[in-house]
């Protein structure tokens, strides 16, 4: 479904990507693990066309999306939640996801219909399945941190995603959050069969749901393997976990 | 049936009808003077809630709205008093004149954001005063026009205060269902976070251009309404220094509220109006008002009355 190929990105000179390759198969849990300034959410800004890359191809279902503008890339089908909250501060909840499922719908020109009435059943479903529904008329700036990451991830959903990319979706959540936004995610996958490319800095949650696991260090891929052949790769152990056992939590 | 209960409360629908009424028999209790001023004052709420659309509501930097209402002044009275046609058609062209210039001065503008998006438009609007301030044989020059036509029916100062209620509460009306229309609801989410509107499919340059022309366009049928009661045009209302008036009106009633820009504008002219007798250095009052607003009602005076639990700044997670 999704093919990074030779990527590179230069920041005046600096590879923050240099040389990454991945790749995402249909119905995957595709998770991207690296120390930090490894270059992940460099590499998900390339992918989601909030950057350009410098050089190398993204095949998108066999279309190269490198350099697309973001609002196109997002037609083609991926979505994307941010590492650092990033919603309609002002919106209420309900707002928030309906703003993507309208323009999904490509309703954001209509100008003579109340919103109010529009895309009701499916914001709802969306929020329903996030646990969000009791706070849908909350103001979104006033929700507590783990629910605005949550928000983050239904914004995605509205726009029916095919890939669906989430930045760090557990960032600075406690335990128990973490605990339910793991279930959601493997939901998503489960059930909804929905393809998703993460990354992540709790190895617990890593290991147990990606079914394909991509490392990253110094803006190059070392290793993209199953769980076990990541754990075992002695190179990942040296360069990312400095030779600890932390991998078999 | 349904437009109406999903955008209006019954609160709201009946404050409406009672205001209207209240305007609509008003002119037989005042003097010709309050007659007019509070035809001017319909005007310039439309302006200021025009200018709140895109301001408020879509979170640009909108520096120099006021060229688009003099634009629309400009090109009735020019319509009126040179093409020797029906004067009704002027009050259908000015405001796509104005929409136009929206169009124009949109495409350059909006590939800016912010700051850079103001800075420039501030720069474009100023080129079209200029040029309407230079060019004595078409636009009057510094001289502006009058005595332009108006037709009988509200040539007279209470037949163009009952244009100018009707005209605003329609406009008014108009720009509330679109606010709250998809495209508002978007025009919303781009002002919170034009990043994550793209990234969620929206294209927020041409949202923010259409944005424009709308906003344009009010700002131009509000110029009309001013010819009607003025009968004339001047540079001074396409200047710099009346759309940072403009924009005070917004951030004084409220900019995060639809009726905050008009009350701004009540409050605004009512002042210039009534302190400017006692004193020329009226904005000094205005300045001192302002001050105490920034720091007391960061959100404008109608904060006062409807809260909203909204945090003032984004929180970083």
């Amino acid at each position: 479904m999704l093919q990074v190929k030779a990527l590179q990105k230069s920041f005046d000179g600096f590879l923050a990507v240099n040389d990454t390759t991945l790749n995402v198969e249909k119905g995957d849990v595709v998770a991207v693990i690296g120390p930090n300034g490894a270059g992940k959410t460099t590499l998900f800004h390339l992918i989601t066309g909030q950057l350009a890359p410098t050089s190398g191809s993204i095949l998108f279902k066999e279309e190269n999306i490198a350099g697309m503008l973001p609002y196109l890339v997002c037609r083609k089908g991926i979505s994307r939640s941010y590492q650092v909250v990033n919603i309609f501060n002002r919106l209420t909840v309900f707002e928030n996801v309906q703003v993507a499922v309208l323009s999904y719908r490509k309703k954001t020109f209509n100008i003579f219909q109340p919103a109010k009435t529009m895309a009701v059943s499916e914001t709802r479903k969306i929020l329903g399945s996030v646990g969000l529904l009791d706070k849908s008329e909350m103001t979104s700036g006033s929700l507590s941190h783990g629910d605005q990451k949550v928000l983050e991830i239904a914004i995605a959903l509205g726009n029916r995603p095919e890939l669906l990319i989430l930045d760090e979706p557990t960032a600075g959540m406690s335990p128990e959050e973490t605990a339910v936004t793991l279930r959601l995610m493997e939901r998503l996958s489960g059930e909804l069969g929905l393809t998703i490319l993460f990354c992540e800095h709790d190895m617990g949650m890593v290991f147990s749901i990606a079914s394909r696991i991509m490392v990253m260090k110094q803006g190059k891929s070392i290793i993209q393997g199953s769980p076990d052949e990541v754990r075992n790769n002695q190179q990942v152990r040296e360069a990312y976990l400095g030779g600890a056992d932390q991998c078999s939590t | 049936m349904i437009l109406y209960n999903a955008l209006f409360s019954k609160k709201t629908i009946i404050i409406g009808i009672v205001l209207l009424v209240a305007f609509l028999l008003l002119p037989y209790f005042l003097t010709r003077f309050y007659i007019y001023l509070l035809a001017l004052i319909f005007a310039i709420c439309l302006l200021a809630t025009s200018l709140n659309m895109v301001l408020g509501f879509g979170g640009m930097y909108q520096f120099h709205h006021a060229v688009f209402y003099g634009f629309g002044a400009y090109a009735f009275a020019l319509f009126v008093t040179k093409s020797g046609l029906p004067i009704w058609i002027g009050y259908v062209i000015a405001p796509f004149c104005s929409a136009l210039l929206g169009l124009v001065l949109g495409l350059i503008t909006v590939r800016l954001t912010q700051l850079y998006f103001g800075m420039l438009q501030l720069s474009l609007g100023s080129l079209v005063w200029a040029i309407t301030y230079r060019w004595y044989s078409f636009t009057g020059g510094d001289d502006g026009i009058h005595g332009i036509p108006i037709p009988d029916l509200i040539g007279s100062s209470t037949g163009a205060y009952y244009f100018n209620l009707i005209v605003t509460a329609a406009c008014l009306l108009l720009m509330y269902i679109i606010v709250n229309s998809p495209f508002g609801r978007t025009f919303q989410g781009i002002r919170d976070n034009p990043e994550r509107c793209e990234a969620v499919g929206i294209n927020v340059q041409r949202q923010q251009l259409v944005g424009q022309i709308i906003a344009a366009f009010f700002a131009g049928i509000a110029g009309t309404l001013f010819v009607t009661i003025e009968g004339s045009v001047f540079p001074d209302l396409m200047f710099w220094t009346f759309s940072m008036e403009t924009l005070i009106m917004c951030l004084l009633g409220g900019w995060f509220f639809f009726m905050g820009p008009a009350l701004g504008a009540v409050i605004i002219i009512t002042v210039r109006t009534f302190v400017g007798i006692y004193t020329e250095y009226w904005t000094l009052i205005l300045g001192l008002v302002l001050m105490l607003l920034i720091f007391f009602l960061p959100e404008g005076v109608l904060s006062l009355f409807f809260k909203k639990d909204v945090p003032s700044e984004k929180k970083e997670g």
